[in-house]
């Protein structure tokens, strides 16, 4: 969550020689620990629920929805702006009507789908891009992380906000022109954070031990710095997710976001807000609470995950 | 909540209306959009030029309806083919108190070629003039090089300077380069109010930008003396910050609320309303310059190969369809205007079937708008050799007429039910000008105010041929040609007979209708909303100016 | 020290003139302000002059090699749009932007601490968890649609602040600042809470954490054991300790108050730089939005370096050598 905070230097923490109670516990079954540790928080269990089904929502959208808002032969003007739970000339719409006449309820499905798509795909591209960068730091030290770090440091100390803006106003509109633009704002917070754990990783016995076994870098990289780096990328990558989510309903808000055909949620809440004052609420109060659901309920499961996940919290 | 409204609404309504006489003589509006500078000459753009009113008068007005009328001139002839008189008004003199003189007019139009970094310039409403005569301090005699038909109306849209002012005090004689003066007054200078002296009702008071710009009644107005003591100019761009900014009484009048919210803003006790048909038309134009088109998919190979300007030049493009007038045709009759006008404006527009609305000058008083017959298109469709229609891409502004995004996603859905499969590019103005520049639209939506209102305006500008030489088709980028057409629009803009031009400007819109060059949606009505207890004319050319703001009795 | 110094300078350098370039190259990409600055009755002779005369019909170099020649002299160019210096319009609009962001981080700590510490007293308290559920959510609400419902409720159903603008300013040491005014006051109110939401979300948590920290401390069980009053230990120990955290990262959050402000003055029409960034991106005003970022890059680039400097000054361990830049 302090992910905007810059941390102004590398400055080892005493928390990294920690880290090791981890791996020690390895033995006990960790998944079992793990998922003991997560229900025991009963709000962050019901984050999880809320989260996985909106990710069915998403997924099986074009299957449970009435409607494709996005195909034009199915919307029709005649029935826009209806209010919840009117039988329409095409349909019967249990959340009403926007302006052109797309079932609200089938857009929220939809716009949920593409703004977790756009989350979605966003973290995974930044983590992959940010974890490589950042395991190749951590692992060659010297000038090549100097440097990669001095950037990604850059990078962090500006707001993503204003990073965004300016790489969609660049790039134009359009949902890979969005990922691209999330994906060079998030990159810097894997890098960082994998550089942070494979640098604590990378001094330890076994890493030592498989350098002498003459292991090549690629497989010493893989098959043993990238699994004990994962639990801290998972935390930061469900926050980011939440993140992501967030800042693209931002960019769609200040209207140089995605194409309005297809909305997102960020959408679909700014075009309802034209309709907020003549009394039409649900356009875009519907959307708001499925942005605001998705975003908590993430945000939920991303605290609980670092609880579990952190070592220094351990009871 | 919804109680808490009504209860609070009904204790503060007695209050503020109760308020409401002490601060009668302050008006404080609020506008959708906000001028770049106070210099009258720097950019000639309907923000700019609606506030410049205020200050800055010019020898013609324009009322509600564009007519024009007697202000600084009180009376205009042309006395030769090529040869205008203006009598100047007596007695009127600028807020400093200098007097107004021809001497001014002739620094405001030499004044206007030397505004340095304008990003529109007035040049377009002064190069006429080739010559001005002056035989006395009231009198103008203006020469220009072939018959100009329009001078009147241009020289009603710049605002006169003091000459005095600027230091200025020798008789000048008009040229093309600048009267001989060298030194200017700067466009910032006029920001902070220095220099901002002008004859109009209201003299300058502050201007912060982003926030707000304050005027003064100008208390030795030679004319009807201004109703409010200080008017507040607020810019509020996004529209439903607007209405509620109205709502919560933070101002007392606001231009453009959204469609969306009349019904409610008409319903409220507390709130009025002003409407008024604009002259500004919403078409649609048709790439028709060559054989292929860019954002067409589905009609095969096209005849020849495309030359010239465009991205097809470069890409492949499939056939374009829109040289055939029966496909122009059948996109017109799938369109329903009526549905449009009913469910997207929320029936405040109308529909058009011409470049300006019935009443103005040119127009076809029998002129209709197209019927609503899909049948039909899909049967002309067919003949035109597409049975199964084909695939197009509409572009859009998102942001930049009423409801300019949501009309085209409305008509991408009727042209999908005749078989043309359409999908919607919306984007924000900024890149949907410069895409339509480089003509990568095969079929785009836009609108055209007539600042002249009359049929000249857009026939000029948006169907005549692309022609740099003779000043036709600057905003022509569908690229429709049409000699005749042409021909037409250069008589009428020769011709200085009212009746004669009015023959010919109403024969070339029916030409350019019957071809189907390019097809009108509708007509916007602007409205404009205000606390109770007030009145507004509406304006066709959308400008709010706080001198039609009323208190009502 | 000095090497140090020298090498962030020099780095600094480098970072403005690779982002100037960027966005000069970017928003020529996006399009010709004359497309939509000029009046549409302008013919094509007319267009093509007004290009020529703004200097927009040289080659993209050429005009970015003047740009660099006279931002060497400090001149980051003029308004496409007002004529006008771009940095003087940014300073113009300066105070507005620095006004609600320090309202905003001021808001942030006034509800933040308390509200952090309480939770961190009883943090197992039907209160505690509240406090903790509601910075889950001020962290997660983005801000846009928190200002939107502001208005909705205080506007325009309450009717008991006013919807956006800035309100009556005075005149304060010649910057025009509103907070010294009652209408002022009231028109600060708003957005300065929206934009105090994430940071106050982020302070309840730091002086949640502290104040668990704290507590456990053998000088806070000492001063207890004393018997000093309870509200004396919290109020002087643990609130002197939860502080410092606390200050240390407003005072970097400050210059991400400002980025986030084009949001917040977006949904008030707040008349700061924010707004003047967006309205100058929609309008392609090239200089305006040039001039701001190298601004706020510069701004970045000296807070990121005093912070640093103070590490080093403050805490023996870190010493700028390591600090390879």
């Amino acid at each position: 969550m302090s992910s905007p905070v810059p941390a102004p230097a590398p400055i080892p923490t005493p928390t990294d020689v920690e880290g090791e109670t981890v791996v020690g516990e390895q033995a006990e079954s960790p998944w079992r620990r793990f998922l003991s540790d997560f229900f025991e928080s009963r709000i962050a269990v019901a984050g999880l629920v809320v989260f996985v089904f909106l990710i069915l929502a998403a997924l099986f959208a074009p299957y449970v929805t009435p409607q494709n808002p996005y195909d034009l032969m199915q919307i029709s003007i005649m029935d826009g702006r209806l209010p919840p739970g009117t039988q329409g000339e095409m349909i019967h719409y249990w959340l009403g009507t926007d302006d052109q006449g797309r079932d609200m309820l089938s857009g929220i499905f939809y716009g949920l789908r593409t703004s977790l798509g756009v989350g979605a795909a966003s973290t995974v591209i930044a983590l992959f891009i940010g974890g490589a960068i950042g395991l190749i730091a951590a692992y060659f030290g010297g000038r090549v992380d100097a440097m990669i770090m001095r950037v990604a440091d850059l990078q962090l100390s500006f707001p993503a906000i204003l990073i965004a803006l300016i790489l969609v106003s660049i790039l134009g509109q359009g949902v890979e022109k969005i990922i691209i633009a999330l994906v060079a704002v998030q990159w810097a917070y894997y890098a960082r954070t994998i550089r942070g754990t494979a640098l604590v990783e990378r001094r330890k016995e076994y890493v030592e031990a498989a350098t002498c076994l003459a292991l090549s870098h690629r497989r010493i990289v893989f098959r043993h710095l990238l699994p004990n780096c994962t639990p801290p990328l998972i935390v930061v990558g469900t926050v980011q997710v939440a993140h992501a989510i967030s800042l693209e309903a931002t960019l769609s808000f200040l209207g140089i976001g995605l194409p309005i055909t297809e909305p997102s949620l960020g959408l679909l809440i700014k075009n309802g807000f034209d309709y907020m004052l003549s009394g039409d609420y649900w356009i875009s109060f519907y959307p708001g609470v499925a942005l605001l659901i998705t975003i908590v309920s993430i945000n939920l499961v991303g605290d609980q995950l670092r609880d579990v996940l952190n070592p220094r919290l351990k009871r | 909540m919804k109680f808490g409204k009504l209860a609070l609404a009904a204790a503060l309504a007695p209050a503020l209306l109760a308020l409401a006489p002490a601060q009668a003589a302050e008006l404080r509006i609020g506008l959708d959009s906000e001028p770049s500078a106070i210099d009258p000459h720097y950019h000639n753009l309907g923000p700019n030029n609606e506030i410049r009113r205020h200050m800055f008068e010019s020898l013609v007005g324009q009322d509600e309806q564009q007519r024009l009328t007697p202000l600084l001139a009180t009376s205009w002839k042309p006395t030769s083919a090529t040869t205008w008189q203006f009598n100047l008004r007596q007695g009127v003199t600028f807020s400093n108190g200098d007097p107004f003189t021809v001497n001014d007019f002739i620094y405001t139009a030499c004044r206007i070629p030397n505004v340095p970094n304008s990003p529109s310039s007035f040049t377009i409403y002064t190069k006429a003039i080739e010559k001005v005569e002056t035989p006395d301090d009231h009198t103008l005699i203006i020469h220009t090089a072939k018959p100009h038909p329009l001078l009147p109306v241009e020289i009603a849209t710049w605002g006169i300077l003091s000459a005095k002012v600027f230091g200025v005090t020798q008789k000048l004689t008009f040229d093309k380069e600048g009267c001989g003066i060298t030194s200017w007054p700067k466009t910032e200078d006029f920001n902070a109010g220095k220099g901002t002296i002008g004859t109009g009702p209201y003299t300058f008071g502050e201007f912060v930008k982003g926030d707000r710009l304050v005027l003064n009644r100008n208390d030795s107005y030679w004319g009807e003396k201004a109703e409010w003591d200080t008017v507040t100019v607020k810019p509020i761009t996004n529209a439903a910050a607007r209405v509620a900014a109205l709502l919560a009484g933070d101002v007392d009048f606001i231009s453009k609320p959204p469609t969306q919210d009349l019904p409610k803003l008409e319903a409220d006790p507390n709130v009025g309303l002003a409407q008024g048909l604009s002259n500004r038309v919403i078409y649609l134009h048709l790439d028709q310059y060559g054989p292929s088109t860019p954002g067409v998919k589905g009609t095969g190979k096209p005849d020849a190969k495309y030359e010239g300007e465009g991205p097809c030049a470069t890409q492949p493009c499939e056939k374009n369809p829109f040289l055939d007038k029966r496909v122009r045709q059948a996109l017109s009759k799938a369109i329903n205007r009526d549905a449009i006008v009913a469910k997207i404006m929320g029936g405040v527009a109308v529909a058009a079937g011409e470049l300006l609305p019935h009443g103005f000058f040119g127009t076809n008083p029998d002129s209709k708008p197209e019927a609503y017959d899909p049948e039909g298109a899909k049967k002309l469709l067919a003949e035109a050799g597409y049975p199964n229609g084909f695939e197009l891409v509409i572009g859009t502004p998102n942001d930049r007429y009423i409801n300019d995004a949501k009309v085209t996603q409305a008509i991408a859905q009727m042209l999908t039910r005749v078989g043309i499969k359409t999908g919607v590019n919306a984007m924000t103005k900024s890149v949907f000008f410069k895409t339509r520049n480089l003509y990568e639209f095969s079929v785009y939506l836009a609108g055209w105010g007539a600042g002249t209102g009359e049929m000249s305006s857009p026939l000029r500008a948006l169907v005549a041929s692309r022609d740099k030489a003779r000043g036709l088709g600057g905003t022509n980028r569908g690229r429709y040609s049409n000699k005749a057409l042409d021909d037409l629009v250069l008589e009428a803009l020769a011709t200085v007979d009212d009746a004669k031009r009015e023959a010919i400007l109403q024969k070339a819109s029916r030409m350019a209708m019957e071809d189907y060059s390019i097809l009108p949606l509708h007509f916007e009505v602007t409205s404009w909303a205000h606390r109770k207890g007030l009145t507004y004319k509406a304006r066709a050319d959308q400008y709010t100016l706080a001198m039609g703001i009323k208190a009502a009795n | 020290m000095l090497v140090f110094t020298i090498r962030r300078l020099m780095q600094s350098v480098i970072v403005l003139f690779v982002m100037s370039l960027i966005v000069f190259i970017g928003i020529y990409a996006v399009g010709n302000p004359v497309d939509i600055l000029i009046n549409p009755e302008a013919d094509i002779a007319e267009q093509e002059a007004t290009i020529r005369r703004l200097g927009l019909d040289r080659p993209l170099w050429s005009q970015y090699f003047s740009f660099l020649n006279s931002a060497l002299y400090g001149d980051l160019g003029t308004s496409f749009v007002h004529n006008e210096p771009a940095l003087e319009l940014i300073f113009e609009r300066l105070p507005a932007t620095l006004e609600i962001a320090v309202g905003a981080v001021g808001l942030a700590i006034v509800i933040g601490i308390p509200a952090g510490m309480v939770a961190g007293l009883r943090p197992d308290s039907l209160i505690g968890k509240t406090i903790m559920s509601g910075s889950i959510l001020g962290f997660s609400l983005p801000t846009f649609w928190v200002g939107l419902m502001l208005i909705m409720l205080f506007a325009v159903m309450l009717g008991w602040l006013p919807a956006s603008g800035r309100g009556d300013t005075v005149d304060l040491f010649g910057v025009p600042v509103s907070f010294l005014t009652w209408d002022g006051l009231t028109h600060i109110l708003l957005p300065a809470f929206n934009l105090a939401l994430f940071k106050m979300s982020l302070v309840i948590r730091l002086s949640r954490a502290g104040t668990r920290e704290v507590m456990l401390q053998d000088y806070v069980k000492f001063s207890r054991a004393k018997g000093l009053s309870e509200s004396r230990v919290i109020l002087v120990h643990v609130l002197k300790n939860i502080l410092i955290p606390v200050v240390t990262v407003l005072g970097l959050e400050l210059g991400n108050v400002i980025a986030f402000a084009v949001v917040t003055e977006t949904v008030f029409a707040w008349p700061g730089i924010g707004k003047l960034l967006i309205d100058s991106i929609g309008l392609l005003d090239r200089p305006v939005v040039v001039a701001y970022l190298l601004l706020t890059v510069t701004m970045f680039i000296l807070i990121n370096f005093v912070v640093d400097v103070l590490y080093s000054v403050l805490d023996p361990r870190v010493r700028l050598g390591d600090m390879k830049s």
